[in-house]
């Protein structure tokens, strides 16, 4: 099981910039690091983060080995209208992790 | 032992205590040898990666488990009433006859409460139940019981933070008491009280137990570690939570 | 790097005893400054990389390297005419040199974006802002990552 923590205002005002910040739970396996027994443990990454606002694109990163465990990713955006922003992480081995949030547009 | 004498065998046990124990005003979390980008992750919830476990802490909290199907909530109401509890912990418990921590005082109410199966150590559900309930007690201070039944688990866990043992025949005390604040490597030595826990320690990449840190210690001074759950580890805890008494909890800590 | 601190010991043959408890695992290859350098090449092209207008905001000095707060900000007015595009962040020392490429657009406002990453040993980053006219912006920073005295397990 897997999960997030979104971190938004409730609610903002037409126009206002504001801040999203987000936190997931997840290994961030490199791929590069050797078990106790020697052997290379295999890459189990996130690759990519997305959010939507009302159905609009407004913010996506591409994540690498060099992320940290849990990754922890904040972003801006404006607020337009009240409605859903959703998030959506994906990566190695299927991962896949969806999260939304509501915000009042005032 | 009567109570009378057992509360003057605590007494005299405190006294003797106290000489080697810092000073509570000298008391130093480790919080303050971190790097300020590491305080700033502590203090923010949003951006702990300790508050993940927080989540499913709290979820577990409410769901209703085992034959009791019985839930936290249904016998302790919100989990804020808990305030406090985490700072008393390790307590005496009568069903055990000696102090239990407080992943064992979940394991205990698990099993004879909701009838369900003690969780592991450091399993992800104790962790996260153990940081939930520790939650309820941020920036209250550490209030060890005085209960007199807890006098010989202490003496022996002070006897156990100064013994030398392990390859490299160390003492806790040589670092945390002795050498706090100088460097070892890179690194300050932490005065080593048990304010954060569960922590999120960097280097686990996770959170983990105050058992898991002592663990790491005595791999460190190249010991055989006890077993999780040994009543050694126990009596440290209860020794340290001494040691720190007075100071505020931070549950969940981040160290680097 | 790795420089060992024992200012005011006064008990150096106890310290330097537990200091021999901190084992440096064996390192997988890591990326070279060619290999950044080349990283950025397939990401620039033959623009030109303009120093300025991005702030790489991350500690100088961390404890350790498996998780490190990292932000960048790049001056813009966010505007359809004229914003960032994308944020893109390299390392020098890590087993590759890609650490994250962030995609944003007028709409956020503010070109700024955090996140926490993971860095091998102490290196160089660089941090490069594209912007909707088609030109480039950079700013590095180097961060020391000390070595913990105190690791669990032999084996990371």
């Amino acid at each position: 099981m897997s999960n997030a923590l979104i971190r938004l205002p409730k609610s903002v005002k037409r126009g206002e910039v504001f801040e999203v910040k987000t936190l997931i739970q997840h290994p961030m396996e490199t791929g590069f690091r050797a078990g106790a027994n020697g052997t290379m443990i295999p890459r189990d990454i996130i690759e990519e983060f997305l959010c939507t606002y009302n159905g609009v694109e407004v913010f996506r990163l591409k994540m690498s080995s060099a992320i940290a465990a849990n990754p922890f990713v904040s972003f801006f955006t404006t607020a337009t209208e009240t409605g859903v922003l959703f998030f959506r992480w994906t990566g190695d081995n299927g991962f896949k992790m969806e999260e939304t949030a509501s915000i009042t547009v005032a | 032992m009567k109570p009378r004498a057992a509360l003057l065998a605590v007494l005299a046990l405190a006294a003797t205590v106290a000489r080697a124990e810092i000073p509570e005003a000298e008391r130093r979390s480790g919080y303050h040898d971190m790097g300020p980008s590491v305080q700033a992750m502590q203090d923010d919830d949003a951006a702990n990666p300790g508050t993940l476990w927080l989540l499913q802490g709290e979820a577990l909290w409410d769901r209703r488990q085992g034959a009791a199907a019985k839930s936290c909530a249904d016998c302790h109401g919100a989990a804020s009433g808990l305030a406090g509890v985490a700072a008393r912990y390790p307590a005496f418990s009568g069903v055990s006859s000696r102090p239990i921590d407080l992943e064992q005082r979940i394991n205990l109410c698990r099993t004879d409460n909701q009838k369900a199966d003690a969780w592991a150590y450091e399993s992800r559900e104790l962790l996260s139940l153990s940081a939930y309930v520790a939650r309820q007690s941020r920036d209250l201070p550490i209030a060890p019981p005085a209960d007199p039944r807890l006098a010989p688990f202490l003496a022996a866990g002070a006897d156990l933070f100064a013994r030398r043992q392990g390859q490299l025949n160390l003492s806790c005390a040589q670092c945390h008491d002795d050498n706090h604040g100088k460097k070892l490597a890179a690194a300050t030595i932490p005065q080593a009280h048990p304010t954060g826990y569960p922590i999120y320690r960097l280097e686990w990449q996770s959170l983990g137990s105050l058992q898991r840190r002592l663990r790491n210690c005595l791999i460190g001074m190249r010991a055989e570690p006890y077993a999780y759950g040994a009543p050694e580890y126990v009596d440290l805890e209860l020794y340290l939570m001494s040691r720190a008494r007075g100071m505020p909890l931070e549950a969940p800590g981040v160290r680097p | 790097m790795d420089t060992l601190h024992r200012t005011d010991v006064t008990r150096r043959g106890f310290l330097a005893g537990v200091a021999l408890v901190t084992l440096i695992p064996a390192a997988p290859a890591s990326a070279t400054p060619d290999e950044l350098a080349a990283a950025i090449k397939e990401l620039v092209g033959s623009a030109k990389l303009n120093p300025g207008r991005v702030t790489l905001d991350i500690p100088p000095l961390v404890e350790n390297g498996n998780t490190v707060p990292m932000k960048v900000s790049v001056e813009s007015p966010m505007t359809a005419k004229d914003h960032v595009k994308a944020i893109h962040v390299f390392n020098e020392r890590n087993p590759q040199p890609y650490v994250m490429n962030a995609y944003l657009g007028p709409r956020a406002g503010r070109a700024s974006v955090s996140a926490h990453i993971k860095l091998r040993e102490s290196q160089k980053l660089v941090a490069i802002a594209e912007l909707s006219d088609g030109s480039f912006w950079t700013a590095s920073a180097n961060v020391i990552v000390t070595v913990a005295a105190c690791v669990e397990d032999l084996v990371q």
